[in-house]
C-alpha cells in the first residue's frame, strides 16, 4: 500500500464547495408560521414568495388570502395583502388588478376556500381571462376546522364528516379544479403540482413560475393547484404526509401542466 | 354645467362619475339595471371600468378589491341582491373598506336589511334615503364622500320612481371638504420592505408589527359607528312646532306625505311632516324634539311597519305613535301599488285625525 503525500496549498483562498446552499429562509418572510408540523403549506408559502423576488415584482405585487390555515400566512408574507371572505379571493383580485393593471395580483387559496365555497368565483374570473394567478393550496380536506370533507377529498378518504371514507354514493364525486378550470377560453395557463417530494417541490415551483410569467405577460387567467400534506386533518403521523398525498391524492389528481 | 333631461338611474350614474367612481360592478336585476347600463356606457369613456358581474356576490367582492386598491366604487342591486351583498358590506364595514352600494329598491321592505344589515359584527351601515331624483343625484356625491371620510360602505336607498323617472338635472361637482389620507390603500409597493400593507378584518398587523388586534380594532370601529350617529343624522321638518299630529316617512313617499300634510294644514289642521333624510344614523334626537307636544305620531311607510321600530324608540310619547302605512307593491314586484297615491294617504291620515287608525 503506498502512501501518498498530501500537501495542503496555503496560498490560495480555499476552494468553493459545488454544492449550492439555500437560503434558510426567503427574505420576504417576516416571521416564523404556526402551522402543524409536517403541513405542506409552509412550503408552498416559500415558493410563491421566492418567485416573486426572483421575478423581481415584490414591489408591485398584491396578494388576496382566504379562510384557512394558510390565513395566518398575512401576518409573515412581507408583501401588500387583502384578507377576503372564504371563496371570494378572486372577484376582489379582480377588483384590484382592474384598478392597478401593472400590478402582480395573487389569491392563496385552499380547497375548502376554493372549490367549496368560491367554484363559481374562480370559474368565472378564468373564463373572463383575469390577468391574475390562483393558487389553490389542495390537500383535501378542511384543515383550519379540524379534518371535514371537502369537495377535493378523494374516494375513499376518511375524514370527520366521512368517517368510512369518502362514498360517491354519499358524498359525491371530488372536483379537480385545474381540469375545470383548464377547460374554459379564458386560462392561458393551468397546472397541478405537489410539495410532498423534492422532484415536486422543484416543479411547483417552476409552474408558479411561469403562471406569474403569463400573467405578467398579460396572455389571461393563471391557475397552480397545489397538493400539499394536511397530517393533522388526515389523522396520519406527520412524518408520513408525504408518502400518504402520494397514494391518495395525487392518484386522483395527476400532476402536469394542463395549459400551457 | 348644463341641465339635462335623464332618467333617474343616468343621473345617478353621472353623479357617481363625476363624484370620482372609477370602478362599478352589478348583477342587472330591475329597478337597478338601468343603472348597471349607464354605467356600462358612462364609465369606460371616463377611464374606470364597469363589469357585468356573474352575481351579486361576485359584483361586491370585485368592488372590494377595487376599494381595497384604492379605486373610488360602487355596486348596487335591490332586495334580494343586496341580501346576497351583506356577507361582504359586514366585511368592509369592519376591515374599513369605503365603497357605495345603490339600492334601487322595489319598495320600501329593504328599511331593516339597509339599516340592521344581514352581516357580522358591530356594524352600521350610513344609509341614505333620497325623495327625489335630484336629491339622489345630491346624494351620490355625498355617499362617495361619506364612504372615504369613514372609511366604510355607504348605502343610498332609492327605488323605481327616483331609477326610471325622466327629469331635468344637473349635474355639478360638489365640494363636501377634506378627506384623511388614504395611508391604507394597497397598492403594491409595500412588499419586501418590512412595512407591507394590509387590509384584513382583524386587524392583527404583520409580524413585524403587531397591529391592534380584533378587540381593539373592533372596538375603535364601533366608537367609529358612534360617532358616525352623534354627527351624521340628517332630516327635513315642517310645521312641527305647533302640530298636534306629526307624520314620519322617508324616501320617495315622504313626497306624497309632504304634499298631503301641507294640504291639510291649509286646512286648518295642527299637523306637521318629519323625514329622515339619513336611515342610519336615523335622527332620534331631532325626531324627539319634533315630537314633543305631539298627540300623534303617525308612520307612512310602503312596508308592515319596519322604520316604526325606530320612531317608537325615539319618539317624544312612544304611545302617541300609530302606523298607517302598508305593504303596497304592484303585481310585477317592480312599483309601488295602491298606497302610494295622495287621497289613499291623506284617507288614512283623517281617519287617524279622527280616532281611528290602522294597526
Ligand atoms: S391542519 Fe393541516 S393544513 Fe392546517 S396547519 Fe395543520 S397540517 Fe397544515
Amino acid at each position: 500500500m503506498t502512501r501518498e503525500q498530501i500537501v495542503i496549498d496555503t496560498s490560495g483562498p480555499p476552494s468553493v464547495p459545488a454544492r449550492k446552499v439555500a437560503d434558510p429562509r426567503p427574505s420576504l418572510l417576516l416571521g416564523e408560521h404556526s402551522l402543524c408540523p409536517g403541513c405542506g403549506e409552509p412550503v408552498a408559502l416559500r415558493l410563491l414568495l421566492e418567485v416573486l423576488q426572483e421575478l423581481d415584482i415584490v414591489q408591485r405585487t398584491i396578494g388576496v388570502v382566504g379562510h384557512g390555515c394558510y390565513g395566518s400566512f398575512v401576518r409573515i408574507m412581507d408583501v401588500d395583502v387583502l384578507q377576503c371572505l372564504h371563496g371570494r379571493a378572486p372577484s376582489c383580485a379582480t377588483g384590484i388588478k382592474r384598478v392597478r393593471p401593472e400590478c402582480a395580483v395573487f389569491t392563496m387559496q385552499g380547497d375548502g376556500d376554493m372549490a367549496n365555497e368560491g367554484l363559481q368565483e374562480v370559474l368565472h374570473a378564468a373564463a373572463r381571462g383575469e390577468k391574475i394567478t390562483c393558487v389553490m393550496l389542495n390537500n383535501g380536506v378542511f384543515g383550519d376546522t379540524g379534518g371535514q370533507l371537502t369537495a377535493t377529498t378523494v374516494l375513499g378518504q376518511r375524514t370527520k364528516t366521512s368517517l368510512a371514507g369518502r362514498d360517491a354514493e354519499a358524498h359525491g364525486y371530488p372536483i379537480p379544479v385545474a381540469d375545470l378550470v383548464a377547460g374554459l377560453q379564458g386560462s392561458a395557463y393551468v397546472a397541478r403540482g405537489a410539495v410532498s417530494t423534492a422532484g415536486g417541490v422543484a416543479q411547483t415551483k417552476r409552474m408558479l413560475r411561469r403562471a406569474f410569467e403569463t400573467q405578467l405577460s398579460g396572455a389571461g387567467f393563471s391557475l397552480v393547484e397545489i397538493l400539499t400534506m394536511c397530517p393533522t386533518g388526515w389523522f396520519v403521523p406527520a412524518g408520513e404526509g408525504p408518502g400518504y398525498l402520494g397514494g391518495s391524492l395525487e392518484q386522483s389528481y395527476p400532476l402536469g401542466e394542463l395549459v400551457t | 354645467m348644463t341641465r339635462e333631461l335623464l332618467e333617474g338611474s343616468a343621473a345617478i350614474a353621472a353623479a357617481a362619475i363625476t363624484a370620482g367612481c372609477r370602478f362599478f360592478a352589478g348583477y342587472p336585476m330591475s329597478p337597478f339595471t338601468g343603472l348597471l347600463e349607464s354605467m356600462s356606457r358612462e364609465l369606460p369613456a371616463a377611464g374606470g371600468v364597469c363589469v357585468n358581474a356573474e352575481s351579486e356576490i361576485e359584483g361586491v367582492n370585485m368592488v372590494l378589491g377595487a376599494a381595497a386598491a384604492g379605486a373610488r366604487a360602487a355596486t348596487g342591486s335591490c332586495g334580494q341582491g343586496i341580501a346576497l351583498m351583506q356577507e361582504t358590506i359586514a366585511e368592509a364595514a369592519l376591515n374599513q373598506t369605503p365603497f357605495v352600494v345603490f339600492n334601487m329598491a322595489r319598495n320600501q321592505q329593504d328599511y331593516f336589511q339597509c339599516t340592521r344589515g344581514g352581516g357580522w359584527g358591530d356594524y352600521r351601515t350610513i344609509t341614505l334615503a333620497p325623495k327625489d331624483v335630484t336629491e339622489a343625484v345630491a346624494h351620490t356625491q355625498l355617499s362617495f364622500h361619506l364612504a372615504e371620510l369613514y372609511r366604510a360602505p355607504v348605502i343610498l336607498y332609492g327605488d323605481p320612481l327616483i331609477a326610471q323617472t325622466r327629469v331635468s338635472v344637473t349635474v355639478a361637482p360638489q365640494d363636501h371638504g377634506p378627506l384623511p389620507e388614504r395611508d391604507w390603500v394597497l397598492d403594491g409597493t409595500g412588499g419586501g420592505t418590512g412595512r407591507s400593507r394590509q387590509v384584513w378584518t382583524w386587524a392583527m398587523g404583520k409580524a413585524t408589527d403587531p397591529g391592534p388586534g380584533p378587540d381593539r380594532h373592533w372596538r375603535a370601529v364601533a366608537d367609529k359607528f358612534d360617532a358616525i350617529a352623534a354627527t351624521e343624522a340628517r332630516f327635513e321638518q315642517a310645521h312641527v312646532e305647533d302640530a298636534e299630529t306629526v307624520v314620519v316617512a322617508f324616501g320617495t313617499a315622504a313626497l306624497f306625505v309632504e304634499y298631503v300634510v301641507e294640504q291639510l294644514r291649509a286646512e286648518g289642521h295642527r299637523i306637521g311632516w318629519f323625514r329622515p333624510v339619513t336611515l342610519w344614523p336615523f335622527p332620534g334626537d331631532a325626531l324627539a324634539a319634533a315630537t314633543t307636544g305631539a298627540r300623534r305620531v303617525l308612520v307612512f311607510e310602503l312596508n308592515a311597519g319596519q322604520m316604526l321600530d325606530d320612531v317608537r324608540i325615539h319618539a317624544a310619547d312612544r304611545s302617541a305613535v300609530r302606523f298607517i302605512g302598508g305593504v303596497s307593491i304592484a303585481e310585477s314586484g317592480l312599483a309601488y301599488g295602491d298606497l302610494m297615491d295622495a287621497p289613499a294617504i291623506r284617507d288614512r291620515i283623517l281617519a287617524a285625525l279622527t280616532g281611528g287608525a290602522s294597526a
